[in-house]
């Protein structure tokens, strides 16, 4: 069970915390929303609450609530450049499809 | 699985609300030395966003008030000949600078700086001291205050423009601006590449793309190179002092001259006349000819007249462009599209001159004063991720100036040189020049001269560690990278070690605009200097290392020697340490020969004791 990120994903994660100036990690996390159901979620976290599981990877806190786990167990986060966008991508081994928007899944 | 049509996520701050249902709000900011502008995709077309009175442009100027209240915009503007130290004109020639640049521009600011203890230059109004940073924040407050009442919500974020020439200090106290005035900063965009953006060029067939940006107080000329839908910028240029407010001065001497007053003007006064300036020549631009009213006298003044006026002030323009266009190595049939921007490219002199130039008509219907704004608003629009499948728009930058390392004797090696792309890695190696050398000290560099000490220093940091090996035969490998945010950190590592250092460089004010001109023009003009310099200093090292070698030699073998033999030697070493110190190369070589010739003998010996002790070695190893 765990949640990781690739080595550039580490990269600007721990540069994205620098910048910010404090913060324990970041959240990987699902809400419902878009066309098929689930979105990601990645924010930073000031606090770690008790039904957080946090995994370490490449020396940074990758923080998932207990909810959003099942749905993404085994993702690996990796940080991308496509065309002018800049973002993180989750390779998510639950997934089954996407929707038309880019923006939500369903597993 | 399907095509990777995922959209891109970004790190929020904890609790963000998000409702996707609705496009986030992004916008476009053009934060200009003379005016700024705010523009927002619409309807996907991007669109000027007005002011209530249905105004675009926001005239940069800000007016700290008595009552504590801020005013932006026109109102500051004009109120700047009454209350010249409270309205804050160009503010963008400020950002980001360190007292010290500020203080040389000081001359022809009205304002009072305050020389406090912090690296920022702070402006004396009735409102306390003002930073660069502040004033800039009023703008943009304006601006953010504007794109919400016109799209109806908080704003998800902006793309802000800087000039191409903005350093590291400039971007970043740019950044902290719009902080300030509580804008999130999806990515600073090169004004330039805003431009070609607006056009739609990135949508076009590949080519070159030059962009022509005569704005109020700067000129920039960027050689953009677009290939399968990637910006590339080969070359930025222009000249960090050259503007509309140029033009306006050269008319204002030709008043002063004309109507013979006094060109000794206080600052109020000097304003109301270089309004006077503007207005006539932004008339000249559409009428052939203008009446002059100044005090009580008045004369006509025609476009050809003005033309002549402003004739060296464009030719320096087009040098700028010559300049660029070398040092990106195009050739000017290679240019698909020229890109006219800024308020003072809608001189016709000035559009017909760079048409000549080019030999083709520059782009000039977006109204090119919100041609960047209007860019930034497409980068934007895509950056807030409403564009649901956005073309691939790859925008990349490059260096200023070049990056080195000081290798012995004060000389600058080049690792990065000028206008190389960024994201870039490179890598070089470097020995030791002692015998036994166990730590290299690296001296990071910026600028185009050879020598170190006319170049910009950014960083020292040592390699220690080094196990002792004659020199020459430890492979110190330094690499440079510099990250899309041309961020540079630099490692250093021993390949047979392994040791490593390294350091990040982050530079606390960074270059400003005029240095990097200033240092480009000195690059030039010191061009045959330096090289003969270079020379010099060349022949002083090999100088100093065979000085060391042979004195090392001679106290560690120089019993090999006899007396005779002995003097001969000195007798040199004499004579090459004198010439040495000289700044004769012709004499240096010589001595270097001649010493070498007088110790041919003495090395030879060397060599037969060394493999003697040598194989007494191994046998003492080996029993
Ligand atoms: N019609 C015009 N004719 C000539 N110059 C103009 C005209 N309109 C604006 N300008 C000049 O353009 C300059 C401002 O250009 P702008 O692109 O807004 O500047 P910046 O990018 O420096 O903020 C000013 O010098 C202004 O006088
Ligand atoms: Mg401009």
């Amino acid at each position: 069970m765990a949640v990781s990120l690739t080595e550039a994903a580490a990269k600007h994660v721990r540069r994205s915390l620098d910048k910010r100036g404090k913060g324990e990690g970041i959240r990987v996390g699902i809400r419902t929303t878009g066309c098929s159901g689930m979105a990601y979620v990645l924010e930073y976290v000031d606090e770690v609450s008790a039904e957080d599981e946090v995994f370490e990877s490449h020396g940074l806190k990758v923080i998932v609530d207990a909810n959003s786990l099942d749905f993404i167990d085994g993702t690996e986060l990796d940080f991308v450049r496509e065309g002018v966008n800049e973002g993180f991508k989750f390779n998510n081994p639950n997934v089954r499809g996407e929707c038309g928007c880019g923006e939500s899944f369903s597993v | 699985m399907k095509k990777n049509t995922m959209a891109l996520v970004q790190i929020v701050e904890p609790n963000t609300p998000v409702d996707k249902s609705q496009p986030r709000l992004a916008v476009g900011i053009d934060l200009g030395t003379t005016n700024s502008l705010v523009a927002s995709v619409r309807n996907d077309v991007p669109v000027p966003l007005a002011d209530t009175q249905g105004r675009f442009a926001l005239a940069s100027a800000v007016r700290y008030l008595k009552d504590n209240t801020v005013s932006v915009g026109r109102d500051a503007k004009q109120c700047a000949s009454c209350d010249p130290y409270n309205c804050i004109l160009s503010v963008k020639r400020l950002i980001g600078r360190g007292l010290e640049d500020v203080q040389q521009l000081g001359e022809q600011l009205p304002y009072r700086f305050q020389d406090g203890d912090s690296q920022m230059p702070l402006i004396e109004t009735v409102q306390g001291c003002k930073s660069p940073v502040e004033v800039s924040a009023e703008i943009l407050k304006v601006l953010r205050q504007r794109a919400e009442q016109v799209l109806g919500g908080d704003l998800f974020g902006a793309v802000i423009t800087v000039p191409a020439y903005f350093d590291d200090a400039q971007r970043q106290a740019t950044k902290d601006a719009a902080r300030l005035a509580g804008i999130n900063v999806l990515r600073l965009l090169n004004e330039p590449t805003a431009a070609a953006v607006a056009y739609g060029l990135d949508k076009q067939a590949e080519g070159v793309i030059v962009v022509y940006d005569l704005g109020g107080g700067t000129f920039d000329v960027s050689i953009l190179r677009l290939t399968r839908g990637v910006f590339e910028v080969l070359a930025t240029g222009g000249d960090s002092a050259l503007g509309g407010d140029d033009f306006d001065h050269a008319i204002a001497n030709w008043i002063v001259q004309q109507a013979g007053v006094s060109s000794d003007l206080e600052p109020g006064e000097q304003r109301r006349l270089m309004r006077l300036a503007c207005d006539v020549k932004e008339a000249l631009s559409s009428a052939e000819s203008t009446l002059v009213q100044y005090k009580a006298w008045q004369a006509e003044l025609s476009r050809a007249d003005f033309e002549q006026l402003i004739t060296p002030l464009v030719a320096r323009s087009l040098k700028a462009c010559r300049r660029a266009l070398r040092d990106s190595d195009v050739e000017l049939e290679e240019i698909a599209a020229v890109v006219m921007v800024g308020g003072s490219t809608r001189v016709p002199y000035v559009r017909e001159q760079v048409a000549h130039m080019f030999a083709r008509e520059p782009l000039a219907d977006i109204d090119p004063d919100k041609v960047v704004a209007l860019g930034a608003a497409l980068q934007a629009d895509v950056l807030a991720g409403n564009q649901a499948d956005s073309d691939n728009l790859l925008l990349l930058d490059v260096i200023p100036l070049s990056l080195g390392l000081e290798t012995m004797g004060d000389l600058v090696e080049k690792i990065v040189p000028r206008n190389t792309t960024i994201p870039v890695t490179r890598t070089q190696d470097f020995t030791t020049a002692r015998d036994g050398q166990t730590a290299i000290a690296l001296h990071i560099v910026q600028g185009e001269r050879e020598l170190a000490s006319a170049s910009r220093s950014l960083a020292r940091f040592e390699l220690r560690g080094i196990p002792p090996m004659v020199a020459g035969a430890a492979k110190v490998r330094v690499s440079f990278q510099v990250d899309a945010d041309g961020l540079l950190s630099v490692t250093a590592t021993e390949t047979r070690s392994g040791v490593e250092a390294r350091v990040e460089i982050k530079p606390s004010y960074g270059l400003s605009e005029d240095a990097i001109s200033r240092m480009l023009e000195e690059s030039i003009e010191n061009a045959e200097q330096d090289r003969k310099a270079r020379g010099l200093r060349e022949q002083q090292v090999n100088a100093q290392r065979l000085l060391e070698t042979v004195r090392a030699a001679l106290q560690s073998d120089g019993n090999l020697l006899n007396e005779q033999e002995r003097a001969l030697i000195d007798e040199q070493l004499e004579k090459l340490e004198q010439a040495q110190q000289g700044d004769e190369i012709g004499a240096i070589a010589r001595q270097i020969q001649q010493l070498n010739a007088a110790t041919h003998e003495f090395a030879s010996r060397r060599m037969d004791a060394t493999v003697k002790r040598a194989f007494a070695g191994r046998q003492l190893e080996e029993v």
